[in-house]
């Protein structure tokens, strides 16, 4: 692999270059590395003192107790949302005009807002007009109708995606609206949207640390709380971040083998949606050219 | 709507903010990751280890884990910088690993016989990215590019958390203030959408302009 470069193998002298960059930029990052940690040393945070902590069990179970109030509200959330979003693309594609043009705006409007302004919304101004709920309800709403507007576009996409010709043979053999809809065009418009819901599951997991933000205690609260307890600030956000890296990389990764897994078997891209958030704007621009063009239609 | 009349000031104060950090997040993410996509294409292992471990921890950690990292862990570095600049590093580090991903795939899907007709023609490996294959693979991502400068637009609320006085936080403090909430967060509302439509349709302009017309 090393001698190859965007598919051509490299000549004589191509692979003498690598091997003295390869030298010179070893040693670079070893360099930073080795900087790095004298800096942390010099400024005492490798002390056993800042990481001694998280070896005791009582402090190990307060970030997994956070990590558990962080995955609760994600898939909370993540089911509401799902069911939202069946909602919203169903009434999308419905053949009322008024329905759809509603549903439309609805979508539109809550897909363009930040999440950050829902969710502060949610908690400051659903107490102010008599909704008194629990803050974890707070940022469960605002993630929900943020990611069932989400969800409803790649729901929507999912649906759209389906060869025409299936719905056709559907009418053809005497069937409704809503028997082709239920019987032939969701189920499997529904297994090639598994991929994009799993990566959209990994999004909503990263925002739902939004909740640290309005008083929240989910797992980055926690890693604040026990960094101020502890004067170990920098190693608990560390601890924070590392447990969110390994989560959303299992999960990722688990999106990516779904989504290998359905080009072999049904030889279609995995849906993607544009301007539905970075992650699904990616997910459109890692396939074929085609499907970047496909991404490129955002509002 | 009368509160968001009569703070009207406050309300522009934000949009500026908001855009400011915007434009400048994406300008350094957008080198970020044009560095960082041509180092995951070389053909220098170290390089390209180094930029995937960039792109993949940075992307799975959220925003505000970066931003409260930069505003409350490096200090104890040495590095203290303003809350602005904080959210500024934070969202370009974030917004640099989507640019290097997107980057990435468009020079993926620039065809094979390009490079190679560069290399037959005696290009080297930085030559020929940057004279061949990234113009090229930068037209194809302009879609995908302006996706993500909509999403950092979007993303740039979440600096209400450090304290910068943008879009989200002034809604955040008239709806504190005078206890109307709707109004106050509806009108950030319009005010983000009148930023992030004509976006949109800047991108699909742009697009249109720079396509390579075969």
């Amino acid at each position: 692999m090393s001698d190859v470069f965007l598919g051509d193998a490299l000549g004589p002298r191509g692979r003498r270059t690598t091997r003295v960059v390869t030298a010179v930029s070893t040693v670079a990052i070893v360099a930073f590395i080795v900087v790095a940690l004298l800096r942390l040393a010099d400024k005492g945070q490798l002390a056993e003192s800042k990481w001694e902590p998280f070896t005791q069990w009582p402090i190990q179970r307060f970030f997994l107790e956070g990590l558990r109030t962080t995955v609760e509200v994600s898939l909370v959330s993540m089911v509401g949302a799902m069911i939202l979003g069946t909602f919203l693309s169903l009434a999308r594609l419905a053949r009322t005009g008024p329905v759809r043009w509603v549903t439309t705006l609805f979508v539109e409007f809550f897909r363009g807002l930040p999440l950050v302004l829902l969710i502060f919304f949610c908690a400051l101004g659903l107490p102010a007009y008599g909704v008194d709920l629990s803050v974890f309800w707070y940022v469960a709403i605002g993630l929900i109708i943020y990611n069932g507007a989400v969800l409803g576009e790649i729901f929507r996409a999912g649906i759209l995606s389906l060869d025409r010709g299936q719905t056709e043979a559907a009418y053809s053999l005497g069937m409704g609206y809503w028997q082709a809809m239920m019987l032939v065009v969701i189920p499997q418009a529904a297994r090639r949207m598994i991929p994009a819901i799993v990566s959209q599951l990994v999004t909503l997991l990263k925002d739902s640390s939004l909740g640290a933000a309005v008083a929240f205690e989910e797992l980055l609260r926690r890693g604040r709380i026990n960094g101020e307890f502890y004067q170990n600030m920098l190693q608990s956000l560390v601890v924070v971040a590392v447990i969110y890296i390994v989560v959303n990389f299992v999960l990722s990764m688990l999106a990516r083998r779904l989504e290998v897994r359905q080009r072999r078997r049904y030889r279609a891209g995995p849906i993607t949606v544009a301007g539905a958030g970075m992650d699904l704007a990616l997910m459109g621009a890692q396939g074929e050219s085609a499907e970047i063009a496909d991404a490129g239609t955002t509002t | 709507m009368n509160v968001v009349f009569d703070n009207l000031d406050i309300f522009l104060e934000g949009m500026r903010r908001t855009v400011e950090l915007s434009v400048l997040s994406f300008v350094i993410a957008f080198a970020v990751g044009i560095v960082a996509a041509g180092l995951r294409v070389s053909p220098v292992p170290p390089l390209r280890w180094a930029s995937a471990s960039y792109i993949e921890l940075v992307r799975n950690t959220p925003l505000l884990v970066l931003m409260f990292i930069v505003v409350f862990a490096f200090p104890s570095i040495g590095f203290t910088w303003s809350y602005f600049t904080s959210a500024i590093v934070a969202l370009s580090a974030y917004t640099g690993t989507f640019v290097g991903e997107t980057v990435r795939s468009g020079i993926n899907s620039v065809s094979k016989g390009q490079v190679e007709a560069a290399r037959a023609l005696g290009l080297t490996f930085p030559q020929v990215l940057r004279l061949v294959v990234m113009p090229q693979a930068l037209r194809t991502v302009v879609g995908p590019l302006g996706g993500i400068f909509i999403a950092l637009l979007k993303n740039s609320g979440v600096a209400v958390a450090i304290n910068v006085p943008e879009l989200t936080s002034a809604a955040n403090e008239i709806g504190t203030e005078t206890a109307q909430v709707i109004p106050a967060f509806l009108g950030a509302a319009a005010a983000y959408l009148l930023l992030t439509i004509p976006s949109g349709f800047a991108t699909n302009w742009l697009e249109h302009r720079v396509a390579i017309k075969r």
